[in-house]
């Protein structure tokens, strides 16, 4: 550590204010406080004194989502070797899939680091990890089969527009990771949905995923019934749950994210109350839903409660995306609000509009927005209620 | 000549520069949205709108004495009308297609912001020659912009840019199918109204930045 500090000294001195080095300044900050806590000191109240600042806050969820990344890089393998009836193995199959999953994970770093790193030093602020963690989401939202440059693009568009020009991190409205995957949804549609592009597989190898087997179902009939008809995956509850599936990179195994989430809430960072209320939204909607089916020819809507969990992105969207600290609700009372709408938004979008199978994206950028108006009714009937009791 | 002193060199310029109808007071917004998807649409428009503005802006001016206040809205807004009717019309006549395309919008220049703004903020209080100048001045401000905003809009949307003639546009330039086959896709987003909102943010952006102002939080 002696031989760091020194380096981190010496070239520190370079960088400072004057030296014709000076714009570099927020690079070397950045590289310095990954190793060493600041030497700052806060001159104003309130003075909190903690390791948590956001870097390590921002590692932590990186941690969370490791397993993710690896589990995803063996279900491409897994799914590749499958179609191709060859041996599916851990390790030939996650390298496989590594193959897929490093080319985004890097572009998306290369793209998030040089739009944070030309606002940091046009705009002199500090670099903010947060682009780490936007970054490390951005592939796990994404198809294996996408194009790099359209990575690079969506990336960018979700750093600049999603979080620079609202004033970096911390006071951005939508989440960076989504506003990057609804940019490229909408964008390149050919590229981000569809059943082509969902695994590798010889050219023109079609896979499904199990959101758009009812929302494209040949005859009517229950979902269940229609997920039992499918004989290319294998498309039982017990499966869904472990993810060899296809899907985006990072969704589909459901235990992996779980443990990430329970990690997560032990360490303080996301919040319980959000997910445990969006999976109680997501039931009543769909127990709701369920019990409208009769009445409609729509197969979407015969999906019980446990299904919609195990389906699609939703346990990973509330996991990592919907208890982001800066565009989630920030009072106790209306996380509950904000989790139960998303949970409630997803089904309807899902099960409603059929151009849409998988509609957590669209319901955490929408419960986004909502947010701090939330929160300000919550602040606002609170200051009510103990005007009243003084009164 | 009073044509071409400073003052009125100013009255032009200001509204292209420093006082944009549409980057800097953010009127006229919603035509620069719908009528933005190719370079043909933007042009044509930007004509019929610097026609309309000029001339409401003249007439106004002239009958500026004899129009009671109270009533003052109603002339306005009949001037204005008369003289998109006359656009859409000519435009009918001898531009078919394009007509059909722009199709409502130059109906709607009547509701642009811009046009009643400027009747009302200066032809009602200025001299015909300088309520020219400044409706010339405005119309190029937002004919500026739009064009600004097509060209992106459909070089990245459509991969192609259309200029005007008289039948379905003349293309000067499309991305060549050799690109396509090596990958490159259009952003759909783009021809979508969204995609026109972002890049009017990013035009707007862009511009303020340039001139160095700064909305007070």
């Amino acid at each position: 550590m002696k031989f760091l500090k020194n380096i981190f000294e010496k070239t520190g001195k370079l960088v400072e204010k004057g030296k014709p080095l000076s714009w570099a300044y927020p690079i070397w900050e950045a590289a310095d406080t990954i190793f060493f806590s600041t030497d700052s000191q806060t001159k104003s109240g309130p003075h909190i004194r903690d390791n948590m600042d956001i870097k390590r806050t921002m590692f932590f969820v990186v941690i969370a989502l490791i397993p993710c990344y690896i589990f995803g890089a063996y279900n491409i393998g897994y799914l590749y070797s499958n179609a191709l009836n060859i041996d599916s193995s851990f390790i030939p199959s996650f390298l496989f899939g590594l193959k897929y999953v490093l080319p985004i994970l890097i572009t998306t770093f290369v793209a998030g680091a040089i739009c944070e790193l030309s606002f940091a030093i046009i705009r002199k602020h500090e670099v903010n990890e947060g682009f780490l963690v936007s970054c490390a989401l951005i592939p796990l939202t994404l198809p294996p089969t996408v194009p790099l440059w359209q990575v690079f693009i969506g990336t960018a568009f979700g750093i600049i527009i999603g979080k620079e020009i609202f004033g970096g991190v911390g006071t951005n409205i939508f989440n960076p990771a989504l506003t990057a995957r609804a940019f490229m949804y909408f964008a390149f549609p050919t590229k981000m949905s569809g059943d082509k592009i969902w695994a590798i597989g010889v050219d023109g190898y079609s896979a499904a995923t199990a959101l758009s087997v009812p929302a494209n179902p040949k005859n009517y009939d229950t979902a269940s019934n229609l997920f039992s008809n499918i004989t290319q995956f294998d498309f039982s509850n017990m499966n869904l749950f472990w993810g060899l599936i296809p899907g985006s990179i990072g969704e589909t195994n459901k235990l992996l994210i779980i443990l990430g989430g329970l990690f997560l809430i032990y360490c303080g960072i996301a919040s319980w109350r959000i997910m445990l209320s969006s999976i109680v939204g997501l039931i009543l909607t769909a127990t709701i839903l369920n019990l409208l089916a009769p009445f409609s020819t729509n197969a979407m809507l015969t999906i019980t409660p446990l299904q919609h969990l195990l389906i699609g992105s939703f346990l990973f969207g509330i996991v990592f995306m919907a208890t982001e600290p800066v565009t989630s609700s920030h009072t106790n009372r209306g996380r509950w609000i904000y989790g139960f709408f998303i949970g409630f938004l997803t089904v309807i979008i899902r099960s409603i509009n059929p151009a849409y199978p998988e509609g957590v994206m669209l319901a955490i950028l929408i419960m986004n927005m909502f947010a701090p108006l939330i929160d300000y009714y919550i602040i606002q009937s609170n200051i009510k209620m103990r005007l009243g009791r003084n009164a | 000549m009073e044509l071409f002193n400073s003052e009125s060199k100013k009255i032009i310029s200001d509204p292209i520069n420093v006082n944009n109808p549409i980057s800097l007071q953010v009127l006229g917004i919603c035509s620069a949205l719908a009528v933005t998807i190719r370079v043909d649409q933007a042009i044509i428009m930007s004509l019929a709108v610097i026609f309309v503005l000029a001339s409401s802006n003249v007439i106004l001016s002239m009958i500026r004495n004899f129009i009671p206040n109270r009533v003052r809205i109603v002339i306005m807004l009949s001037v204005i009308a008369s003289l998109v009717s006359v656009v859409d019309q000519l435009l009918q006549a001898y531009m078919y297609d394009m007509s059909k395309q722009l199709s409502v919008f130059v109906g709607l220049i009547i509701t642009n912001c811009i046009v009643m703004g400027r009747a009302e903020a200066f032809a009602l209080k200025h001299g015909p020659s300088k309520a020219f100048l400044d409706g010339i001045g405005n119309g190029l401000g937002y004919g500026m912009i739009i064009i600004i905003v097509s060209f992106f809009r459909e070089l990245f949307g459509s991969g192609t840019i259309t200029l005007p003639d008289g039948g379905a546009g003349y293309v000067l330039f499309s991305i060549p199918e050799s690109w396509y086959a090596a990958g490159y896709e259009n952003i759909g987003l783009l021809v979508l109204s969204p995609g026109a909102f972002i890049i009017l943010g990013l035009v707007i952006w862009f511009q303020r930045e340039l001139i160095g102002i700064e909305e007070e939080a």
